[in-house]
């Protein structure tokens, strides 16, 4: 075992964060260095946060430097505890309260459009995610974080699933690839997530194994909840399994294509017109509507240029792809508005919907639209069209008021 | 000072009746102090006594200042055209040490970080105290009870009208121009300084006992424009440079980057769609920070997307608003100062981009100003408390960090928004009371931040419709209570029993003062 400890980050550019250096001693009690640009107004709350916490790992004598720049409660919490867990072997956990706020579920079918990656190890990025309604929220632990500080960034994801609050996104948390993906999941089943992504996944074995792991866990913590899966395929082999990935879980509610690996894999460029990509995407596409899950598209990589995202929105969701990763939370109101009904596509929707209604209140078995009959699908379709028009903000929600 | 020396004011805050020997009015509410007789004017001047030639040019600014009869105890004043970028007011107090002279004034209209290093003459006691603004390390030293005499911090506004009642008698006004003439005339439109107007030296020209014009540009009579006139000046200096040009105006001002600023921007920006704010015609004002500036973008665009156009908009200008002005969304800009490049070609080259100064936007002393006609100001705060009192001078920790500006004057217009993040760096905004109130409740409408708007409820008829709104709007408290919630409720830091500053209203009342801070 090391003899001191380091965790978080400091430095240029580093907000609501902080660095805790450690070192376990033998006498002395504890003795803690706070250097915090929030000294005056919470000096006292860190102090005293911190003695909490080492009471309860049981240790009276160590020495502790925190260099806060206005980390959150739940921040210096996690760095603390990381820094003990990297100097000894403690079966113990320090939890924050888990927020009422942060107790909901989300349902198999909701709107994916829109999921905003966050780095797993910064928290600034974490505080505000949820104020840009994105559909979803994904605490990443995989490619974002640096290998030294994988764990660490378990700690950090495991308290931000309990103490931020992400205003109804879906909480989601993209692992390592399994198998050491599974490690990761301690950190995070007991604390309501609600999807997990599962990186360059290549086969259904990858999916048992996690359902196994996932299974453990909930039993141990005795929850019956179910978790949400989203498999991300990123590799050649991965495509061409495709479809049993896809159906090897019912937990399964959408699975996502990754393009930066893949073409890498591929051995082809990636290039903005994705003639390389084409028939991954299509294959991506087909496994999912086959499986009857939803297919989500990978992530568009100019963050400035909103123009060329929403042509690449368009085109994706031509292909018949539902959403798309965001790496950027102005990307979210673009992505989602282009992958929602256009204005013809809601008119069309809303006559449909409404020969529907007035097909049911007559107790017709038929939907007709003039002297054209309409089949199930397309009301479905229209259905699913009006919902997400109203969910999107494109919609009154007392539409059929408004067109009487 | 002692405690017991304080007495209340219409605001609540103690604050005393006397500092650095002169008398001080307690604010009495807005617009309740009105006082009368005569206003402050300079000594007589006789044209024989100066060269019939025009020439005023002296060898070097200790000449001017000697020949100006710099001496113990004077005020001294400067403008802050070239904000970090100022290479002459330091000059000024460099030369008044080396003659050994002591408890100077200085009257900026504003401070930057470069006039950092007037802490070594605040300390060997040239300078007794700073009447204006104490920005960044300056706001430190004073905050840390180190400056001889109690520091006054005033508006763009309340500064013309403290030389208009005679509160303030200017004894030498060092005035650095971009160009000037021999004469005087000057202006900060050309030049290699060239920092667009010269709108914030206007009142120091026309009052003071003393005026010396300093140059880096020296064009033969006449100085055309002749933002400031050379009657007013006295001597005119030519030195190597006034000031370093990529601190005095950037090349490029950028919108934010930030995704939370630009929420805070859209909301805003959508908040006035809502309200009617903007409708064909309107007025409006907005900063120079990021998210400021983004709500431009956000009311071009809204203006282009109805068909309409804003009548006039108060600078200080940049190239977005410039690019307004010339797509034709803004038919006028009036503009107190230019942040950009673009700024000073806009106003060099088009008459509809006009120089104002404070006198015609802010005095409180004018037969009304430009302030009050405004549709809507959207402005900053460093704190805000549940009565929606504002804070722009110090930090929640106590320290004082910036100065007024044109804030104080720009909460009269008609709708005042402070687009505010909630937390900043688990700081909350909104507090039960600010460290330092700068600007009363009634005045102040809306506060934005990211996750609600609050309005304040003396305006029934914003609230009014913004009923229905997709828009989240929540009571300050709630917003309060939401940012404690996240961030855990802070301590209140602990000050000191000195006054270190005093904060005057724009009418010259004072309405809050700065203790030392001990942790």
């Amino acid at each position: 075992m090391k003899n001191i400890a380091e965790t978080g980050n400091k430095g240029k550019g580093v907000r609501s964060d902080c660095y805790v250096t450690l070192q376990l001693t033998n006498e002395g009690g504890l003795n803690i260095n706070l250097e915090s640009k929030v000294k005056v107004l919470y000096g006292k709350n860190i102090i005293s946060l911190t003695e909490k916490i080492f009471k309860q790992f049981g240790i009276e004598n160590a020495n502790i430097t925190i260099e806060d720049t206005g980390a959150l409660d739940f921040v210096i919490a996690a760095r603390i505890e990381a820094a003990i867990h990297q100097l000894t072997e403690r079966d113990n956990e320090y939890l924050p309260e888990m927020l009422k706020e942060s107790k909901y579920k989300t349902t198999k079918e909701k709107y994916r459009f829109t999921r905003l990656y966050l780095p797993g190890n910064s928290p600034s990025l974490m505080l505000n995610a949820g104020i840009h309604k994105p559909d979803g929220i994904i605490l990443d632990l995989e490619d974002s974080v640096a290998p030294a500080k994988k764990a660490e960034a378990r700690f950090l994801v495991r308290n931000a699933l309990r103490a931020v609050d992400f205003y109804g996104a879906e909480r989601m948390v993209r692992i390592n690839q399994i198998p050491a993906g599974l490690d990761d999941l301690d950190y995070i089943i007991p604390h309501n997530v609600n999807l997990i992504l599962v990186p360059k996944c290549e086969n259904p074995d990858q999916i048992k194994l996690l359902e196994n792991k996932i299974s453990l866990i909930k039993k141990k913590h005795k929850i019956n909840d179910s978790f949400w899966l989203m498999p991300i395929i990123e590799s050649t082999l991965g495509v061409i399994n495709a479809y049993q990935i896809a159906i090897s879980s019912p937990n399964i509610v959408a699975m996502a294509i990754g393009l930066e690996d893949y073409t890498a894999d591929l051995g082809a460029k990636r290039t903005n017109e994705g003639t390389e990509s084409f028939f991954a995407r299509c294959q991506v596409v087909n496994a999912c509507r086959a499986a009857g899950i939803q297919p989500i598209d990978s992530v568009f990589s100019d963050v400035s240029d909103m123009e060329a995202l929403k042509q690449n929105v368009l085109k994706s969701k031509s292909l018949g792809f539902d959403g798309m990763g965001c790496i950027h939370p102005r990307q979210i109101k673009v992505i989602k508005e282009n992958y929602a009904p256009d204005a013809d596509e809601i008119e069309k929707a809303k006559k449909i919907v409404l020969a529907f209604y007035d097909a049911t209140e007559k107790g017709l078995g038929v939907v007709s639209l003039g002297s054209k009959m309409i089949d199930p699908p397309v009301v479905k379709r229209a259905l699913s069209s009006i919902d997400t028009a109203i969910n999107v903000g494109k919609l009154s929600k007392d539409w059929r008021n408004e067109v009487i | 000072m002692n405690s017991k020396e304080l007495v209340k004011n219409a605001i609540g805050r103690m604050v005393p009746t006397e500092v650095n020997g002169k008398t001080l009015i307690p604010f009495m509410g807005v617009g309740k102090y009105k006082p009368t007789g005569r206003k402050y004017a300079p000594m007589i001047a006789t044209c024989a006594d100066y060269p019939s030639d025009g020439n005023k040019t002296v060898p070097s600014l200790k000449d001017a200042l000697i020949k100006a009869g710099l001496k113990d105890g004077m005020t001294i004043s400067t403008h802050h055209h070239f904000r970090n970028g100022d290479l002459v007011a330091n000059q000024i107090f460099q030369i008044a040490s080396e003659m050994g002279i002591k408890d100077l004034v200085w009257f900026p209209s504003a401070s930057f970080e470069c006039h950092s290093a007037l802490i070594e003459y605040l300390k060997d006691g040239t300078i007794h105290h700073i009447e204006g603004s104490m920005n960044g390390s300056l706001g430190r030293f004073t905050s840390g009870g180190n400056m001889k005499g109690v520091g006054v911090l005033r508006s763009h506004g309340g500064r013309y009208q403290a030389v208009q009642d005679g509160d303030v008698k200017i004894d030498i006004a060092v005035i650095a121009a971009p160009t000037a003439d021999p004469f005087g005339n000057a202006n900060g439109v050309n030049g290699p300084a060239a920092c667009g107007l010269l709108g914030f030296a206007l009142a120091d020209s026309q009052y003071a006992d003393k005026v010396i014009v300093v140059t880096d540009n020296l064009v033969p009579f006449p100085c055309i424009p002749w933002q400031i006139h050379g009657n007013y000046v006295d001597y005119v200096v030519k030195v190597d440079q006034v000031g370093i040009h990529e601190k005095i105006v950037s090349g490029t001002t950028e919108i934010t980057k930030s995704p939370d600023r630009l929420l805070l921007a859209e909301m805003t920006a959508k908040f006035c769609e809502q309200t009617g704010i903007i409708h064909d015609g309107f007025s409006f004002q907005a900063g120079a920070g990021g998210t400021a500036l983004s709500i431009g973008i956000y009311f071009a665009d809204i203006l282009k997307e109805k068909g309409m156009k804003s009548r006039w908009a108060r600078g200080g200008s940049n190239k977005y608003l410039v690019k307004m002005l010339e797509e034709g969304l803004v038919e006028y800009i009036l503009d107190g100062q230019t942040f950009d490049l673009e700024g000073v070609r806009s106003m060099r080259e088009n008459p509809n981009h006009v120089d104002t100064s404070p006198f015609t936007s802010y005095n409180y002393h004018s037969k009304g100003n430009f302030a009050s006609m405004v549709d809507v100001t959207i402005l900053g705060a460093t704190e805000v408390d549940v009565n929606f009192n504002a804070n722009v001078v110090t930090h929640s920790d106590g320290i004082l960090l910036h100065g007024i500006g044109g804030w104080q004057n720009c909460l009269f217009s008609k709708c005042t928004i402070l687009p505010i993040p909630l937390f900043r760096d688990r700081i909350p905004v909104i507090k039960d009371e600010v460290t330092t109130i700068c600007g009363p409740g009634e005045l102040i409408d809306v506060i934005v931040t990211e996750r609600g708007i609050a309005i304040n409820p003396l305006r029934k008829d914003l609230i009014e419709k913004m009923k229905g709104s997709s828009l989240p709007v929540k009571t300050i408290q709630e917003l309060k209570e939401e940012a404690e919630k996240i961030c855990g409720v802070p301590d209140k830091p602990v000050f000191g029993d000195k006054i270190v500053a005093i904060v005057k209203w724009v009418d010259g009342t004072v309405i809050d003062i700065v203790r030392n801070v001990v942790n």
